[in-house]
């Protein structure tokens, strides 16, 4: 287990001040200025030392990712750092503790994630709901404004940086980092074509990364203690902390910051007080967030969490959101549920996720009764794989996946709830009954 | 049309205490990207307008940011967040989805029709409450929760949602955050990290 | 210039081309609903997806750059099959109500579904139904058919300049419309139409009458405005259906402006189909025979000075020319073709034609608009300063009255003050001027109907030459005409000769007596009360005022019924050719004058439309290059001297109605009444 003075996030339960005062005690704002002289390049590869891999969900490497801005400034074409804090992912509660109750990480960090990529700016896109979370990073902003850590000469680096807080309104879409722009301009927040990358096309046409919460967040940390440090810790390509999510059907469901790579059974029953009935109680775990095909238990008998893992066994780690769901689950309506999610959520500009997804989810709605031939399943599973890959944005995907899961996991459950709807089978728990179902 | 049938409303501009608000907003934009404010503005304008967003709000939105008016409602109608027709004082906002779902928001969703007597996107005929569902609002460690206006309320069970009404019924103002009492995301029965820390 | 393979064919595209023009050039066909080469890429119906080398997911072609190297593949099972999810997909809550669709026959949805759809659907939820709109009385919406492509949003914002329609809501309930009640306010509204790629935008006016198949298409052009756009009419026996706009990008592209595309109905509307004569006052059926010999037995004895003829804005060149013959052969000098009394100078060709060209404005990079609403003059005009100014770098100033022409200009003045500060250099525009390397000015009808129209002219002429408006391969001074026949008729010298009077003179001349007979060649834009006792002959083909105020009616051709000349602003000579035959006992203007001209005892020397035709390239060479602008040189014209007080205005008070066929069409009365009634007042902030 990660020891605590390995722990990134030390104010990740508000326990203590989350205000510049208590911020500085536990380290922020500590030698940011030293931090600064070291260079753009110097902290583009320290980060790219740590291995750090984006914390939104793709996984991408952040230090790659800065490296793309542009070297020299156009002085038409300003550098922006936009965060991503539009936290929307089902399961996926992580960035609101750090908005809350560690803000400064994020403020320290967007001065030095800036800097190292040549902005004078960032913005930070917060989704709308989290109207508390807003005030109390606007309040950190504001403290750090006032003792000149950012603003003009930023903490006396003769670098100014701005950083400003813009809230969203209600769409998950604008998670997807190109719909965020649009969003951030003051559009409905459908995602854009790619090419041009937002590095060289950004926001108002400027080059601009877009970055993750937790990724900004964990950057001051990494330079102060060295890229090494955090790439020794998990796996190689899995390296450092991640805080992870853990909802659903736990004792004790929980936020926590442990190492990468951690196995899943250890994370929840160390942290989460376990399985509610016990590990032998569990049936299926979602372990990134919604947007990542569902487990079964057997699989998360001994998976570990981190990217690779994850991907190895057809799931991700995502958001690191961990969906219990113990054995008294309706695991078709608990997907059901989230395909409602993604027709819901879907911006409508592309045709097969804007027609692909309620189609899926009314189809959802027969399985969960039963109301579908054993056929329909086949079908359902050429549907989402014709919305997979189709699409301007990765929704499409999202929307795909875990139906695809279910299928692939649960395809024994989906038939046997339409032959006892039918009357062919007698109704077992579930309405699953395997010993008829073998016979 | 497709735009609602509830009186809109005759007129609308900000309040003079707003105007200052409204030039700050547009002040975190470069020169010429004003459009960028257009989501801070209508949600400027909703809470200057009992919690909705009438045509004309949207039409002095698009007045103040030079947008042609489509533009506006392009956006308003895109986010949930606003409001199209009048709603109630509280505007409870259950969420439906599956990490909350698993956790018992059906429960909720039966507390709250019992105790309000109205169904989902209906309002009280006191104009006190408006029942609605939404998708996850990012709190699912605490779920089951409810976003009520700005503020949420986790780990709820039907018994302690309804006396969470009950409560904004008789106008106090409840306590935000978990009813159970616990810390933030912290794990029910104290923390399991973070404890040398907290020693040292 | 990148090289990719194909199909396993290589092809060079040109730098900045995307993989679907690279997938074109090298023959492989690719559907798509969205893409359109006129407007920006939206990349959403996915319909192009093809598979590129080493990318994990299909490419939408439409939107991906075409880079050296790339490998494309359009003909993969993994091709197959996005096309055959997509298509599947916009049909599920597609209506499928082909037999009831105008589109039905020439829809891409149609189209693109048998030749990639599955051809059936497995779907068996109900399907969405979206409501109308009512955006006006030109685009019919069936919005349950939308397949959301956008291409008339990105029309509006792009091309129109109108931002009316607009996405609302999102995902599977996301709409096309206004949102709130409002009407397309455009002159370019009817080409969503054309763009429209399934049956959700189609015309009103033509609502459920005729299949597509069932038409003949004639190539023509149309004469509603100067622009001479390029157009098709598709008829139906004797009735022209529908008008369509036809490519050429030097003029119209492949747009068209709501008159000339909707006003067609007026086609059928009070037409003179017959000769009449007026006898005791009122005007009765009468065959040729009886309306030549009433016109003979009128004008015998009358002498030349004493007969004048106007040439309307309809009127053809062949037309034209041969009336100029007959008064010359009656001993006329008085005839004119500027029926508004424009001061434009015949003798400077360059002083009244569009001399940078339509297409050459996409070149300019400062634009001076005088006395001009472009907008409603030339809609197709325009929009090309529109699609100039969006390009940025093109700063436009305008003196006249301040109207949204869709673009951003500086308003220098409202009249002439400020184009004499531009002329004597004291103007801050004229600085801009100055530094510019492709300056062009516009010069409107409403700056030159004044009567100080010549010293305005002249003024112009004057900011132009010293400003360097014309210089080496470049000519910027420009005259907006509003006319289809003027341009024709100042080229075939259709103005006052020796001694002659032009339209006001003829005018008074009339009304004190001096003038005993005028010879209206479609003329309807006169005060035809002030012809006093003289004999008017009428030629044309609406019963407007000029037939009213006739003595004697002769029934010409429209344009739809004719070939015939018509030289467009540019000075660029184009023909329209015959869809249908001319209506009753009307004939092909050109012989009628023929026909008159002998019964005159002047016969003229045509006795076919290719003599007529040699005869105008004899009489102005620039008739010769067919569908080419011949450059003109520039001289000097206008009459310096001192320029009036009063504002600038538009000579189009109404872009609905400005000729006998708009004035005549149902269609444009129910435009006026929604886009230029203010009691309805519809634009989207009101309603």
């Amino acid at each position: 287990m990660l020891k605590d003075s390995d722990r990134i996030f030390t104010n990740l339960y508000g326990l203590r001040d989350w205000g510049l005062e208590g911020a500085r005690k536990r380290g922020d704002w500590d030698g940011t200025k030293a931090l600064l002289e070291k260079g753009h390049e110097w902290i583009v590869e320290e980060i790219k030392a740590s291995d750090l891999r984006g914390r939104g969900g793709a996984g991408f490497p952040a230090g790659l990712k800065w490296s793309f801005m542009p070297k020299q400034i156009d002085p038409k074409r300003p550098h922006y750092l936009v965060v991503n804090a539009d936290e929307s992912e089902p399961g996926t509660c992580k960035d609101r503790d750090i908005l809350r109750y560690d803000p400064h990480k994020l403020v320290e960090g967007c001065l030095l994630a800036g800097f190292a990529m040549r902005a004078h700016a960032s913005y930070i896109y917060i989704r709308g709901e989290f109207v508390n979370e807003a005030k109390n990073l606007q309040a950190a902003i504001d403290q750090a404004y006032a003792a000149g850590l950012i603003g003009k000469n930023a903490c006396g680096s003769d670098w100014d940086f701005d950083v400003y807080v813009h809230r969203g309104a209600g769409a998950y879409i604008c998670g997807e980092e190109t719909g965020l722009l649009e969003s951030l301009e003051g559009k409905a927040g459908r995602p854009r074509l790619k090419p041009p990358f937002p590095a060289a096309v950004g926001l108002y046409g400027c080059p601009t990364t877009i970055n993750n919460v937790e990724t900004i967040a964990v950057a001051p940390t990494i330079l102060r203690r060295g890229g090494a440090w955090f790439a020794g810790l998990g796996r190689p390509k899995n390296t450092g902390t991640k805080v992870f999510c853990i909802s659903g059907h736990v004792n004790q469901p929980c936020n926590v910051e442990e190492e990468m790579g951690i196995p899943l059974k250890e994370l929840i029953e160390k942290h989460a007080g376990g399985v509610r009935g016990g590990w032998d109680n569990l049936k299926a775990i979602i372990p990134g967030g919604s947007s990542v095909p569902l487990l079964p238990k057997s699989i998360c008998d001994d998976v570990l969490m981190d990217f690779d893992s994850l991907r190895a066994v057809r799931s991700g780690l995502g958001t690191a959101a961990v969906i219990v769901m113990d054995k008294s689950t309706d695991v078709i309506a608990a997907i059901a549920r989230l395909s409602h999610f993604y027709m819901h959520e879907s911006c409508g500009q592309c045709t097969p996720c804007r027609e692909g997804t309620g189609w899926v989810y009314r189809t959802m709605q027969r399985m969960v009764k039963g109301e579908a031939s054993v056929d329909e399943i086949d079908r359902l599973n050429d549907v989402v794989g014709q919305i997979e890959g189709h699409t301007i944005c990765a929704l499409g995907d999202a929307a795909a996946w875990p139906v695809q899961g279910l299928i692939r996991h649960f395809r024994d459950e989906l038939e046997a709830r339409i032959l006892v709807s039918k009357g062919a089978l007698t109704s077992g728990r579930y309405g699953f009954n395997p010993g008829i179902a073998a016979a | 049309m497709s735009g609602n049938g509830a009186d809109q409303g005759a007129s609308f501009a900000f309040a003079p205490e707003a105007i200052a608000k409204v030039k700050a907003i547009i002040a975190k934009y470069p020169t010429g990207r004003q459009a960028s404010a257009v989501l801070p503005l209508l949600d400027l304008a909703q809470r200057e307008n009992d919690g909705w967003l009438s045509r004309a709000a949207m039409d002095h939105v698009a007045q103040i940011l030079d947008m042609a008016p489509i533009k506006v409602y392009e956006v308003a109608t895109f986010y949930t967040m606003f409001n199209l027709k009048p709603v109630g004082r509280h505007l409870v906002q259950l969420c439906r989805t599956t990490p909350c779902w698993l956790r018992g928001s059906e429960e909720l969703r039966y507390a709250a029709q019992q105790e309000l007597g109205i169904g989902l996107k209906e309002t009280t005929g006191d104009g006190a409450f408006t029942l609605v569902e939404v998708e996850c609002l990012g709190a699912c460690v605490n779920a089951p929760m409810v976003q009520i206006n700005d503020d949420f309320y986790e780990d709820l069970t039907g018994e302690s949602f309804r006396e969470l009404l009950r409560a904004l019924r008789r106008g106090e103002k409840p306590a935000i955050g978990s009813r159970t009492g616990r810390q933030g995301s912290c794990p029910a029965s104290g923390p399991t990290t973070l404890t040398e820390i907290e020693r040292r | 210039m990148p090289k990719l393979i194909v199909n396993g064919v290589e092809v060079e595209v040109p730098q900045g081309s995307t993989v679907l023009q690279a997938c074109e050039a090298a023959g492989a066909e690719v559907p798509r609903f969205c893409y359109h080469d006129r407007l920006s890429i939206a990349g959403n119906c996915r319909m192009c997806l093809v598979e590129v080398e080493k990318s994990p997911k299909p490419v939408a072609s439409c939107a991906m750059p075409a880079n050296e190297g790339m490998v494309v593949k359009t003909n993969t099972p993994q091709v197959q099959k996005a096309r055959d999810g997509v298509m599947e997909f916009l049909l599920i809550n597609h209506p499928l109500d082909c037999p009831i669709c105008d589109q039905g026959g020439e829809c891409d949805l149609q189209d693109q579904a048998m030749a990639y759809g599955r051809g059936g659907s497995r779907y068996e939820d109900a399907k969405r139904a979206v409501k109308d709109k009512d955006i006006g009385p030109l685009v019919k919406t069936i919005m349950t058919r939308c397949i959301h492509c956008t291409r008339c949003i990105r029309f509006g914002e792009e091309v129109a300049g109108v931002e009316v329609l607009g996405l609302t809501g999102r995902g599977e309930h996301m709409e096309v419309g206004p949102y709130v009640e409002a009407v397309v306010n455009t002159e370019l509204s009817g080409n969503i139409i054309d763009l429209c790629p399934v049956g959700a935008l189609t015309s009103k006016p033509y609502e459920f009458h005729a299949r597509s198949w069932e038409l003949v298409k004639t190539e023509s052009i149309d004469v509603l405005d100067a622009v001479g756009a390029n157009i098709r009419i598709d008829t139906r026996g004797a009735e022209v259906m529908r008008i369509l706009p036809r490519l050429n990008e030097a003029v119209n592209e492949e747009w068209l402006a709501d008159k000339s595309r909707f006003a067609c109905d007026g086609l059928k509307k009070r037409r003179l189909d017959r000769c009449f004569v007026r006898r005791d006052g009122k005007l009765e059926p009468a065959s040729w025979d009886e309306a030549f010999a009433a016109i003979a037995t009128r004008l015998r004895g009358v002498p030349g000075n004493r007969i004048a003829a106007l040439a309307g804005d309809l009127a053809d060149a062949e037309a034209i020319l041969l009336l100029k013959e007959l008064m010359g052969a009656l001993g006329s000098t008085h005839i004119d073709c500027r029926q508004d009394g424009a001061k434009l100078d015949a003798s400077n060709r360059a002083g009244y034609l569009f001399n940078t060209t339509i297409a050459g404005i996409e070149q300019a990079d400062t634009c001076l608009l005088i006395g001009t609403n472009p907008r409603w003059e030339a809609p197709l005009v325009n929009a090309r300063l529109r699609k100039r100014w969006r390009r940025g770098g093109f700063a436009i100033g305008l003196i006249g009255e301040p109207r949204d022409l869709t673009y951003k200009y500086n308003h220098l003045g409202v009249g002439p003050q400020a184009l004499a500060e531009l002329a004597n250099g004291r103007h801050a525009f004229a600085e801009t001027l100055k530094g510019a390397k492709a300056p062009m000015l516009i010069l409107g009808q409403g700056a030159l109907v004044r009567s100080d129209g010549g010293q305005i002219l002249a003024a112009a002429r004057q900011i132009a030459g010293d400003l360097g408006f014309v210089r080496d391969g470049w000519n910027g001074f420009n005259v907006l005409h509003s006319a289809a026949a003027r341009v024709g008729g100042l080229d075939l010298g259709f103005v006052p000769g020796a001694d002659g009077r032009d339209v006001a003179g003829i005018l008074e001349g009339a009304q004190s007596g001096v003038i005993d007979v005028v010879y209206l060649l479609g003329a309807d834009e006169i005060d035809t009360s002030r012809f006093g006792k003289a004999f008017v002959i009428y030629q044309g083909h609406h019963g407007d005022a000029g037939a009213k105020r006739a003595d004697v009616v002769l029934p010409g051709a429209a344009y739809t019924e004719k070939d015939a000349t018509y030289v467009n602003l540019e000075g660029r000579p184009q023909r329209t050719h015959r869809a249908i035959h001319p209506l009753g006992e009307a004939r092909e203007d050109w012989k009628i004058l023929r026909a008159l001209s002998e019964a005159l005892g002047k016969q003229l020397p045509y006795d076919t439309l290719q003599s007529v035709r040699e005869r105008l390239g004899h009489v102005a060479p620039s008739f010769r290059a067919l569908g080419r602008v011949e450059p003109a040189s520039f001289g000097n014209f206008g009459t310096p001297g001192p320029l009036g007080p009063e504002p600038f205005k538009s000579n189009i008070a109404n872009y609905y109605m400005t000729d006998p066929i708009s004035r005549a069409s149902p269609t444009m009365a129910e435009c006026v009444a929604a886009f230029l009634t203010p009691a309805q007042g519809k634009t989207g902030t009101h309603g």
